[in-house]
């Protein structure tokens, strides 16, 4: 029997998956895949949420979460795209000409 | 009251800032017109203070009318400007105007050669305008308005020749130390007001709704008597600057750097005349206050002696004359003191006629020979007949030669002053015998004996001995030296509703004693040369050579502003701004936030993975805080 429960240890796991991958990873686009990681368990939430209570909001906005990523993966690719094309790198680490 | 006279008294006060307006927008550029204007104008004032006294004469009444316009008018505050006409501001405005016309008429000789007679012409109307806003004000803020009017022009005046420095100088001075003075006497003024009623909306300035207000509250015991003194001893602050009073007396002599009709109209008619006048106007509130009264009279008798002394060791002719001014101040202001109003204005009025008589005939000698100091004058009797002698008849008037205006004027105060303090009494007959002597000194070294201008004048060649001056300048001379000698029998103190004190012989006499030692003193040291001048002052150097510095009063003004003012006070204060304002206040913010963005910029590193951190150590913050609640 799957519990919500289970689903929401699910989406927790994925969750500190994607916020481990960012923390320690430098390649950018890698940090965007784990971002992704990260809006996928909590569209996983919400789907758990929203079957367990029967309220169809949750699923709702899992669907803003998808226009929103999706978004958000568009910007973040052109930036690498940017990043690869201006200075030739993609780590993160080497990116820091906004500092002081 | 008919309206003739009501517009003859508007025309007093009006007809000099008439013909002063005239000469600003028509007579700049022409001296002729200027001067026509100028002294047309006191003229007028003059004629129409002349129908009011016959108007007035004979008749007791104190006061003959007022006649103001509103000039402010707020809630709980109605200033007026107008003119009172009593015996006092009556008296006065013949001799501010009279004078002041034959003054006027004097420099039109004087002046002639002159670059700026039209300025000159349209500040000395200013100036009788001033001065006789003072005289014929009804209120205490009318009355400072011409007061500091007074203080303009006569450092417009003083300064007339302001291509020179020290006359530039002498202007500055009479003007700030006038300001100093005249701070205490607004704050005086305002006292007074705030004293007059309890509620606002019945305080006045008002002389005559003041006088009557403050009579019946004193009587009252409404005021305390602390206060009362405090605003007494305020308002004689304006006297003693205005009328020149020891320890303020430095400017005076200074202002001797002026035109000559500039200082006699300073010395005679307008300017000191006004501290003597506000006190005999005031007067009702002064005789209330017995210690303002021994402060009046000691100031007065100190001034008296004190510049007495001073004019013993002057050589400079103009300068004798002002500290024998100052001296005769002292008398006036004493004469208050003691209670004696009108002997103080007795001596007003023949102090203005031979003071006047002698600045006009010393101008009148500069006019010939361009030379001031004494010991190169000399023999002037021979050259300049008519000068000397009304030089003459001023310099006896001063001295107190019996029968001239100033022995009876004199001998009331010295009455005066024997009814009340014999300290005074010996202290004012001695200035009498020192007048007499310095005065008979200066006859004796510039007027008799043989001139010693020659070798200068004649090593330009062409020397044609010294001329006498031209008759418009001799004229005003002798009306002077009339007035000189007739001022005696005017009967000034009646027509101020005094008695004529009795004539006490031994008093009198006395006086007369004095005068003659001092007369006699100096024929011995400066005519029959039985003692030489130099052996005197070899016997006497101590006090000479204080005399000489002239008690070192300049000099501590100078120490004052250099050390107290220039270094102490303005020194605390450059280093408050430089340290407090600039340093901390202005250079501290910046540099506080500098300093703030220097240490905060360290958690800007720049590395995507740090934020991300730092951001989830919020989030969880929060979280936590959120949960835990």
């Amino acid at each position: 029997m799957v519990t919500p429960t289970h689903y929401l240890v699910v989406s927790a796991l994925l969750f500190c998956i994607g916020l481990a991958g960012i923390l320690t990873r430098r390649n950018v686009l890698m940090i965007l895949l784990c971002i992704e990681l990260m809006f996928n368990a909590a569209n996983l939430a919400f789907i758990a949420y929203a079957d367990a209570w029967g309220n169809l909001g949750g699923q709702m906005a899992v669907f803003f979460i998808i226009v929103v990523a999706a978004a958000e993966v568009t910007v973040g690719l052109a930036i690498a795209i940017l990043l690869s094309r201006q200075l030739r790198t993609l780590n993160a680490d080497e990116v820091s000409l906004l500092k002081w | 009251m008919p309206a003739d006279l009501v517009s003859c008294a508007w025309a007093i006060l009006l007809s000099p800032l008439a013909a002063a307006a005239l000469i600003l927008l028509a007579g700049v550029h022409r001296p002729k017109l200027s001067a026509a204007a100028a002294i047309a104008g006191l003229l007028t004032g003059f004629l129409c203070a002349v129908r009011l006294f016959l108007h007035a004469h004979g008749r007791h009444d104190a006061l003959l009318f007022e006649s103001s316009v509103s000039w402010i008018a707020l809630p709980g505050l109605t200033i007026p400007f107008g003119v009172l006409i009593d015996p006092l501001s009556l008296l006065m405005a013949l001799i501010v105007t009279g004078v002041g016309s034959l003054i006027f008429i004097y420099a039109a000789g004087y002046m002639a050669e002159d670059a700026a007679v039209s300025r000159f012409y349209g500040l000395l109307s200013l100036f009788a305008f001033s001065m006789l806003t003072i005289v014929l004000a009804t209120n205490w803020i009318q009355l400072f308005i011409g007061w500091e009017l007074v203080g303009f022009s006569s450092y417009m005046l003083i300064g007339h020749w302001y291509a020179k420095p020290s006359a530039a100088e002498a202007g500055k001075k009479a003007f700030m130390v006038n300001r100093v003075a005249d701070f205490g006497f607004m704050l005086g003024i305002l006292a007074l007001w705030a004293a007059s009623s309890p509620t606002v909306s019945q305080r006045s300035f008002h002389f005559l709704t003041l006088e009557r207000q403050l009579s019946s509250a004193i009587q009252a015991g409404l005021i305390p008597a602390g206060t009362l003194t405090l605003i007494g001893l305020l308002l004689f602050c304006g006297p003693l600057g205005k009328s020149a009073q020891f320890p303020l007396h430095v400017w005076l002599p200074d202002a001797m750097e002026g035109p000559t009709p500039v200082s006699a109209l300073i010395h005679a008619a307008t300017m000191v005349a006004a501290g003597v006048y506000l006190l005999c106007r005031a007067f009702w509130l002064f005789s209330g206050l017995p210690e303002v009264m021994t402060v009046i009279m000691w100031v007065g008798g100190a001034t008296a002696f004190l510049s007495a002394c001073l004019a013993l060791v002057e050589n400079d002719l103009k300068r004798i004359l002002a500290y024998s001014t100052l001296s005769q101040l002292g008398y006036m202001v004493m004469a208050v003191g003691l209670g004696g109003r009108a002997e103080g204005m007795y001596h007003l009025g023949t102090h203005a006629f031979f003071k006047a008589l002698l600045f006009l005939s010393a101008g009148s000698v500069m006019h010939a020979t361009h030379e001031l100091d004494i010991w190169k004058l000399g023999g002037l009797a021979r050259s300049m007949r008519w000068t000397s002698a009304c030089f003459l008849v001023g310099a006896l008037a001063l001295a107190g030669f019996p029968g001239l205006s100033g022995f009876f004027s004199k001998d009331e105060i010295l009455v005066l002053a024997r009814g009340h303090h014999l300290g005074i009494y010996v202290l004012a007959t001695l200035t009498a015998g020192l007048t007499a002597f310095y005065t008979a000194r200066v006859w004796f070294v510039a007027f008799t004996g043989s001139s010693r201008l020659s070798t200068r004048h004649g090593a330009g060649g062409g020397h044609h001995g010294v001329q006498e001056s031209p008759p418009i300048m001799l004229v005003p001379l002798f009306v002077l030296a009339a007035l000189s000698v007739a001022g005696g029998y005017l009967g000034i103190p009646r027509f101020l509703g005094a008695s004529h004190a009795e004539f006490h012989w031994d008093v009198a006499a006395t006086s007369v004693a004095a005068a003659l030692t001092g007369l006699t003193l100096a024929w011995l040291i400066y005519k029959r040369q039985a003692v030489s001048a130099q052996q005197v002052v070899q016997a006497l150097a101590l006090p000479y050579s204080f005399l000489q510095r002239r008690y070192w009063i300049d000099e501590m003004y100078g120490w004052y502003v250099a050390t107290v003012q220039q270094k102490l006070i303005a020194g605390l204060c450059a280093w408050v701004e430089r340290v407090v304002i600039i340093g901390a206040a202005v250079n501290g913010t910046a540099w506080l936030t500098r300093g703030a963005g220097l240490l905060l910029r360290r958690c800007q590193t720049g590395r995507v993975q740090t934020y991300v951190f730092v951001f989830l150590i919020g989030v969880a913050g929060l979280l936590t805080i959120a949960l835990t609640r």
